[in-house]
């Protein structure tokens, strides 16, 4: 954007903000200035002018006025609404900025705190120097999902599943994004498997293509996007419980689940740990070699002793 | 998330100072300058676009009068802008997502505040609010002594941790002063000069088993640098052991969860993956957790270790 459109725009929203009545487009032409005296060139501009005041998020409400089209701003759907901060809410605002550096985000988030500021709120540029929190936006298809999400369109991308070799291609209907353990989640409706799906974005390749219009996509009420993204498999109704013996001074890790330890003789300690998942336990506890040996029940017995047999296949 | 970034950001500037300077009565150059990330150069001109707007009819006239003689900026006319403009989806969506993480953290000193500004963010936002409800970031709750950290932080005092490492499967004692706390993809460490390795060290806050802060003053060296989080938070050092390990398609997930200096496709769903590690024990650990999802192939004397703990581990069962 020159100088010279900037300069427009800026007339052009103090124009039309400062109106009561709706402005028709000639009316606008003869306010402000840098219009081009050709009628065609005047209205392509006029037209992506406003284009550009939308992008930013300014409200132009269309009306009639004498059987013509005209446009104002109305103040009220314009200005951020008044806002008081107390000053331990002020100070940890600065934090939201840092979260999102160097990331897509960046942008809109110093973009907000110049307007907060602007609104009166003194925060600190860089906020508190003792607590630095990052969220990276890596993976390439974080925009155009973000974007998708945000305007409530689908989307279809290639896919590459997990243990699947060819991707596939996926239509879905986006409901939300979530990042857990530095990655980026999209949870929505497969409209090919008729299903809720989760889509881990570093397996998206290529580009994903939004179609059909905004606003297509209804997310249900009660959806819970990381719920389904992180908690796949609910735990089971039913617990058990294993005994396993854990080396005297040893296998601290597992002391750390445990729901009781007692000594045995010298050499052993016995641990009573929750199984929610047999396979997953198993490969905790192999972690520890031989300063884990489970006594009970036997599917854990036989499974850690599958999962160490696999380390010397 | 726009494309146009430079052009817009100036006009959104444009309409965010004369509120700013309003809002304050009188601010200096250098100070508007700062909050808006500007040089004083490029602040002049934004002033002069701003002052010499002129709407041409039905009668010219000025909507803006300011002034910035001495350095000092006074509005004393502001009309139609003297308010800011509303937050756009992409902006409440920045700020909600990124407060509404922090707010979750336990023990957290600051999750009061983040939960009061969240409300009243999401309250001005108003509809612009709806896209951050579909965003978020999850962390890990296991933050317990997260309190206890930041006090010592505030207090400028020692902190003395009993940290579990997991690669050694080891608790150990030792003296930490204090120097951060990070908050990174959804995980807290704490980030200071531990006394015992004599160097800056980064503790998982779900490892730290006891935290307490001692009647010491912390007194970091001078030279004790933080990580320059820009390149990502693990950074190799020299000192780095190298593993390399075969995943079969059900182990692809290693490549995943922990940073990796090469990534292969050896076919089939297959990978070759390079690690860097100051810790050999802690691959060991990770082999063993693998199974017949994954083996070390280098080092050798590596691959040879782990081949001995299972077998030690498989005779107890013989």
């Amino acid at each position: 954007m020159s100088r010279r459109k900037t300069d427009r725009l800026l007339h052009l929203v103090v124009c039309l903000l400062a109106t009561r009545r709706y402005l028709t487009a000639a009316q606008i032409r003869q306010a402000v200035p840098g219009y081009p005296e050709s009628d065609e060139a005047f209205k392509r501009m006029f037209e992506r002018d406003k284009e550009e005041l939308r992008e930013l998020g300014i409200p132009l409400e269309v009306g009639a006025e004498e059987d013509e089209t005209g446009y104002r701003i109305p103040p009220q759907a314009y200005e951020l609404p008044e806002l008081h901060l107390t000053s331990d809410e002020a100070a940890v605002l600065g934090l939201a900025a840092r979260v999102w550096k160097q990331t897509n985000l960046a942008e809109a988030a110093s973009g907000a705190l110049f307007k907060l500021r602007a609104a009166g709120i003194e925060t600190d540029p860089e906020g508190s120097s003792v607590l630095e929190p990052r969220v990276g936006t890596d993976e390439p298809a974080f925009p155009a999902l973000y974007e998708a999400v945000r305007d409530g369109r689908v989307v279809s991308f290639d896919y590459r599943a997990m243990g699947r070799s060819e991707p596939q291609r996926r239509l879905v209907e986006p409901w939300g994004l979530t990042s857990g353990r530095g990655r980026w989640y999209l949870v929505g409706y497969d409209r090919v498997r008729r299903a809720p799906r989760v889509f881990r974005l570093s397996r998206v390749l290529g580009e994903v293509v939004a179609q059909g219009p905004e606003g297509a996509v209804r997310v249900p009420e009660d959806v819970d996007i990381r719920k389904i993204a992180f908690e796949r498999e609910e735990r089971p109704a039913e617990r058990r419980s294993a005994r396993v013996r854990l080396r005297r001074g040893r296998a601290l890790g597992v002391r750390r689940w445990a729901v009781s330890v007692a000594g045995v003789d010298e050499a052993w300690d016995e641990a009573e740990l929750h199984v929610w998942d047999v396979e997953f336990l198993a490969a905790s506890l192999a972690r520890f070699a031989d300063d884990v040996l489970v006594v009970d029940p036997p599917d854990l017995r036989e499974a850690v002793i599958r999962q160490l047999k696999g380390v010397l296949s | 998330m726009r494309s146009s970034s430079t052009s817009a950001d100036r006009l959104t500037r444009l309409l965010a100072l004369v509120p700013y300077v309003v809002a304050r009565e009188t601010v200096s150059m250098s100070e508007a300058a700062e909050a808006f990330g500007v040089s004083e150069r490029q602040l002049q001109d934004d002033l002069n676009l701003l002052w010499c707007l002129e709407l041409r009819s039905p009668d010219p006239y000025c909507p803006i009068d300011l002034s910035y003689e001495g350095g000092e900026i006074t509005v004393s006319e502001a009309e139609s802008i003297s308010r800011p403009l509303r937050l756009g989806a992409d902006e409440a969506a920045a700020l909600l997502v990124a407060l509404r993480m922090l707010a979750e953290l336990p023990g957290s000193a600051e999750r009061d505040a983040l939960t009061r500004l969240v409300a009243k963010l999401e309250a001005a936002a108003g509809e612009a609010a709806a896209a951050a409800r579909q965003l978020s970031v999850d962390v890990d709750p296991r933050t317990g002594s997260l309190g206890v950290v930041q006090r010592a932080l505030r207090e400028e005092r020692r902190l003395r941790l009993v940290y579990y490492v997991a690669g050694r499967d080891e608790n150990t004692e030792r003296d930490v002063d204090p120097m951060r706390v990070l908050v990174v993809d959804g995980r807290t460490y704490l980030e200071g000069w531990c006394r015992r390795a004599e160097a800056v060290r980064l503790f998982r806050m779900d490892q730290i088993l006891e935290a307490e802060v001692l009647e010491l003053p912390a007194e970091v060296p001078a030279g004790a640098e933080r990580r320059d989080l820009d390149g990502g938070l693990f950074q190799g050092s020299a000192s780095d052991v190298r593993a390399t390990l075969e995943l079969t398609p059900s182990g692809r997930w290693v490549a995943d969860y922990y940073p990796c200096e090469r990534v292969e496709e050896l076919g089939e769903g297959r990978l070759r993956v390079v690690l860097l590690t100051s810790d050999a024990r802690w691959v060991r650990s990770l082999a063993l957790r693998l199974g017949e999802q994954g083996r070390v192939v280098a080092p050798v004397e590596l691959a040879e270790g782990i081949r001995r703990d299972a077998e030690r581990a498989l005779a107890l069962y013989a």
